[in-house]
């Protein structure tokens, strides 16, 4: 039965670990902005071909 | 020929996708002006195209040249310093507001700043907000520099007098959100652990003592930041309330948050049971979800703006013979400033040089610009149309005509603080019955079982925690709020809408609001041919008259002509020669017409080599769907414009003989005439749009402001609607009188709860099995009741 007191302090501290990263996340912006991130990842890094012919088709 | 005008029709800008009716062409595609080529030009020469891959004809019209010592203001230390949020020798940070961002095209370009100019370092869009934080060399470039290289993309970021208070106001409204949310989740993060721990006690499972004595003190321990932190709102508010002897919804809810923690941690220590720590840390859950749902907010919009956002930040100010920018609170009495084209007075001032147009549409809501000359009194906040002027300060721009409604009193409280929510008053009730039968129930068990007398009142205060009836609220004015931002009607918060169900009046102001004030329709009446609608746009051009710029702007014909002896003869009209021809362009005498008098539309004549072909209509439209509206609406309501009563009968028209109508109103006339209607008893909503309303929108009921462009100006309001909205409001009333109804019939589902809960608890059979079963079964329950039934009604009322 003592493992289980073992157990429930691995799986109550994994918990808080989490919600520690939560908070530090939080406190640092990373939900100031749910959008603009969403679509910059997304941007294809600057090609050299861009000043020629820009594709009508393109992302969208 | 038909295929023609299809062609022609179907042109869209490759820029900014307005259709084209006469082309430019560059690298083969359309471009409706020579701005957007420009615009096309300077990004295809930064390689920077990939603009136009990521949305179809992504940019902005831009209309006007981009002028650089517009922000040459920028360059004062003074100002750049108010205005960087971040400055060293080699490395400076500004966050602008560009209203102009509207798709991913717009982040990309700007994200890619510094690929047009290498002082440049880095920008970042918070594309929720239209705001960008741009990082910039100071040595390589300044900051007017980097504010014109924004606008001659299509992004000028507008910079107001409030620009140097936003930063700590933000910050603030910030943090009190993600408060919230770290509470919520420290809750949620309890909760859930103290139900692991709860499980052998659920399932009635036999086992160690020790170990049930470990599980109980875990969550003893979990349970101690929920009571000190997550529900410490409930617990200020409820001591806060009490204090001024009054009860509101958090005095039984913080009480029965007190006697559930208190009752089991006497459990626990005294080995009674296992506690009731599992409904305590969901209690506050379900209650923080609830107020985390009703915290729905705009963030692209802004609802307590005042003046202060309205205003330029700095302007020209005369020291010696050189002309320096100043920060407008630094304007003293006889200081001279120079304003140019567009621009907006900040103070009232007198003229001293120079002539030209007033538009103070915004600030009076007169809807045609009014001519100055030398020595004509200007207000602060009229917008002047024409040449660069001259004036000397006459008062502070705090205190001017315009400011000073500011200092009315009805902008010093906080608005809330007026009305009782329905909440509260049933909070009353409910905390008067429950305190009642918590008595009778002690009385009873003293005579039957004093051991159980303290046992069965605390369980009868447990239950009688309200947070069914906590969730109620929130959630239906949560899920209202959002469809309302659903059909272009964006309310400030969800208090709101309890107002909206008790008005029986409807104050509108005229331009703006019932007109599109900015927007006039212009329509030519008479026989001219595309090169001549073409010279008349182009001689338009070359005037500053308004009634010029309009038609400027609305005649679309674009080709290069020659344009000889213009001139212009003030309030009469303009005369050139373009190819030969002599066009007069003006007032019916001037051109050779017979006036006669209208006054609701105002004319421009148009002649050619003597020959009178016809005239410009400029009228301010009336919005669609008004007058069905207006039918349908068996209220009070009436109209208050601060424009001349020249349009009374169209008013009269709209408005039938059952509404008011006031002309001339002043905005302090506004305001008072709301206070009135209030004192006679009327609920009252204004509808307005510009600085004039603002004291009537902040002293009515509900003030909601109407725009046609959510990006623009809206003085503070408790809502912000979508102009062509407007047709629809008695329905959006409709449906927060539906709210209440909903609010109401869940306040019985949940008092039903609360009294089945309460006759297990009188009786003396609360487990703490029976306790976590009831307290979500009845929050979960209400919630989906008011969430269905919100959207049911909001289909119904507004998909007619």
């Amino acid at each position: 039965m003592k493992i289980i007191v073992l157990l429930i302090l691995i799986s109550v501290s994994i918990a808080a670990i989490f919600l520690a990263i939560f908070y530090w996340s939080m406190k640092n912006g990373q939900y100031d902005d749910t959008y603009t991130p969403s679509v910059r990842m997304l941007f294809d890094p600057s090609k050299p071909s861009d000043e020629q012919e820009p594709s009508e088709s393109g992302q969208k | 020929m038909q295929v023609q005008s299809e062609v022609d029709v179907e042109v869209q800008c490759y820029h900014c996708g307005q259709p084209c009716q006469d082309l430019v062409w560059k690298d083969d595609k359309p471009f409706c002006c020579a701005g957007c080529q420009a615009v096309f030009e300077i990004l295809s020469a930064n390689n920077l195209c990939a603009y136009y891959d990521y949305e179809q004809n992504p940019g902005v019209q831009v209309t006007r040249p981009v002028d650089e010592s517009v922000y040459a203001y920028l360059n004062q230390p003074s100002i750049c310093q108010k205005l960087v949020t971040f400055s060293s020798e080699n490395f400076s940070r500004v966050e602008f507001y560009v209203p102009a961002i509207h798709c991913i095209s717009c982040i990309w370009l700007l994200e890619n700043l510094k690929r047009l100019n290498s002082g440049m370092l880095r920008s970042e869009v918070n594309f929720p907000r239209k705001r960008v934080i741009v990082d910039f060399d100071p040595r390589n470039i300044t900051l007017a520099r980097v504010a014109s290289l924004m606008a001659s993309v299509g992004y000028a970021p507008v910079i107001t007098l409030d620009d140097r208070q936003d930063k700590t106001k933000d910050t603030r409204s910030f943090s009190a959100d993600k408060k919230l949310i770290t509470k919520l989740a420290i809750a949620g993060f309890c909760f859930g652990n103290v139900m692991l721990f709860s499980f052998p006690e659920y399932l009635g499972l036999e086992g160690e003592e020790s170990l049930r004595g470990v599980f109980s003190w875990l969550n003893v321990l979990l349970s101690i930041p929920v009571l000190l932190y997550s529900s410490t709102d409930y617990l200020r508010s409820a001591w806060q309330s009490f204090k001024q002897r009054q009860i509101n919804i958090d005095v039984p809810i913080a009480v029965g948050l007190i006697a559930l923690f208190g009752r089991s941690f006497w459990e626990i220590a005294s080995g009674f049971g296992p506690g009731y720590f599992d409904s305590f840390t969901g209690l506050v859950f379900f209650l923080l979800i609830g107020r985390w749902f009703q915290s729905k907010t705009y963030q692209s919009l802004a609802f307590d703006r005042d003046f202060k956002s309205y205003f330029p930040l700095a302007v020209q100010k005369r020291e010696g013979d050189s002309w320096n920018p100043v920060i407008i609170y630094e304007l003293a009495k006889g200081d001279e400033v120079k304003i140019r084209n567009m621009e907006i007075v900040p103070a009232d001032s007198t003229l001293l040089t120079g002539e030209g147009f007033m538009d103070y549409s915004f600030v009076t809501g007169e809807s045609r610009p009014v001519r100055v000359v030398g020595g004509s009194h200007v207000y602060a906040g009229g917008r002047l149309i024409g040449q660069p002027v001259t004036l000397r300060v006459e008062k502070e721009t705090s205190q001017s005509h315009l400011t000073s409604l500011w200092n009315n009193a009805i902008f010093k409280k906080p608005n809330e603080s007026r009305y009782k929510k329905i909440l509260d008053m049933a909070a009353q009730r409910f905390t008067w019955i429950v305190l009642g039968i918590s008595v009778i129930t002690a009385a009873y068990w003293y005579v039957a079982d004093p051991s159980q007398v303290w046992l069965i009142v605390t369980a009868v205060l447990m239950v009688a925690c309200p947070c069914a009836l906590a969730l109620t609220a929130p959630f239906t004015y949560g899920n209202m709020l959002r469809q309302f931002g659903r059909h272009g009607l964006y309310l400030k918060n969800a208090d709101v809408i309890e107002r909206m169900a008790k008005i029986d009046s409807l104050v509108f102001d005229k331009t703006g609001t019932i007109t599109h004030g900015r927007r006039p329709q212009i329509s030519f009446v008479g026989d001219l041919s595309g090169d001549e609608m073409a010279a008349i746009k182009q001689v338009c051009g070359f005037s500053t008259h308004p009634y010029s710029t309009r038609i400027h702007e609305a005649l679309k014909q674009q080709r290069i002509v020659d344009v000889n002896d213009f001139k212009e003869t003030p309030s009469k009209g303009i005369a050139a020669t373009v190819n030969g021809d002599e066009y007069l362009i003006g007032s019916a005498e001037f051109a050779g017409a017979v006036s006669y008098q209208d006054v609701a539309t105002a004319k421009v004549y148009v002649s050619v080599n003597g020959e009178l072909r016809g005239y410009f209509q400029i009228k301010t439209a009336v919005r669609e769907n008004l007058k069905p509206m207006i039918n349908r609406w068996k209220g009070f309501i009436a109209l208050l414009s601060g424009d001349n009563a020249a349009d009374s009968g169209r008013m009269s028209n709209l408005f039938e003989a059952k509404a008011k109508l006031l002309f001339n109103q002043n905005p302090h006339d506004k305001l008072d005439y709301v206070a009135n209607l209030q004192q006679s008893g009327h609920t009252v909503m204004m509808l307005g749009d510009g600085l004039n309303d603002s004291g009537a929108l902040k002293q009515a009921d509900v003030g909601i402001a109407v725009t046609d462009d959510t990006g623009v100006f809206t003085p503070s309001c408790d809502g912000i609607m979508q102009g062509e909205k407007l047709g629809y409001l008695d329905r959006y009333l409709a449906l927060a009188k539906s709210a209440t109804t909903i609010v109401k019939s869940a306040f019985i589902l949940s008092f039903l709860y609360n009294a089945v809960a309460i006759s297990v608890a009188v009786s003396g059979h609360l487990t703490p099995l029976i306790a976590a079963v009831l307290m979500p079964l009845s929050s979960i329950s209400v919630v989906v009741f008011t969430t269905l039934s919100v959207n049911f009604v909001a289909i119904r009322t507004l998909k007619k």
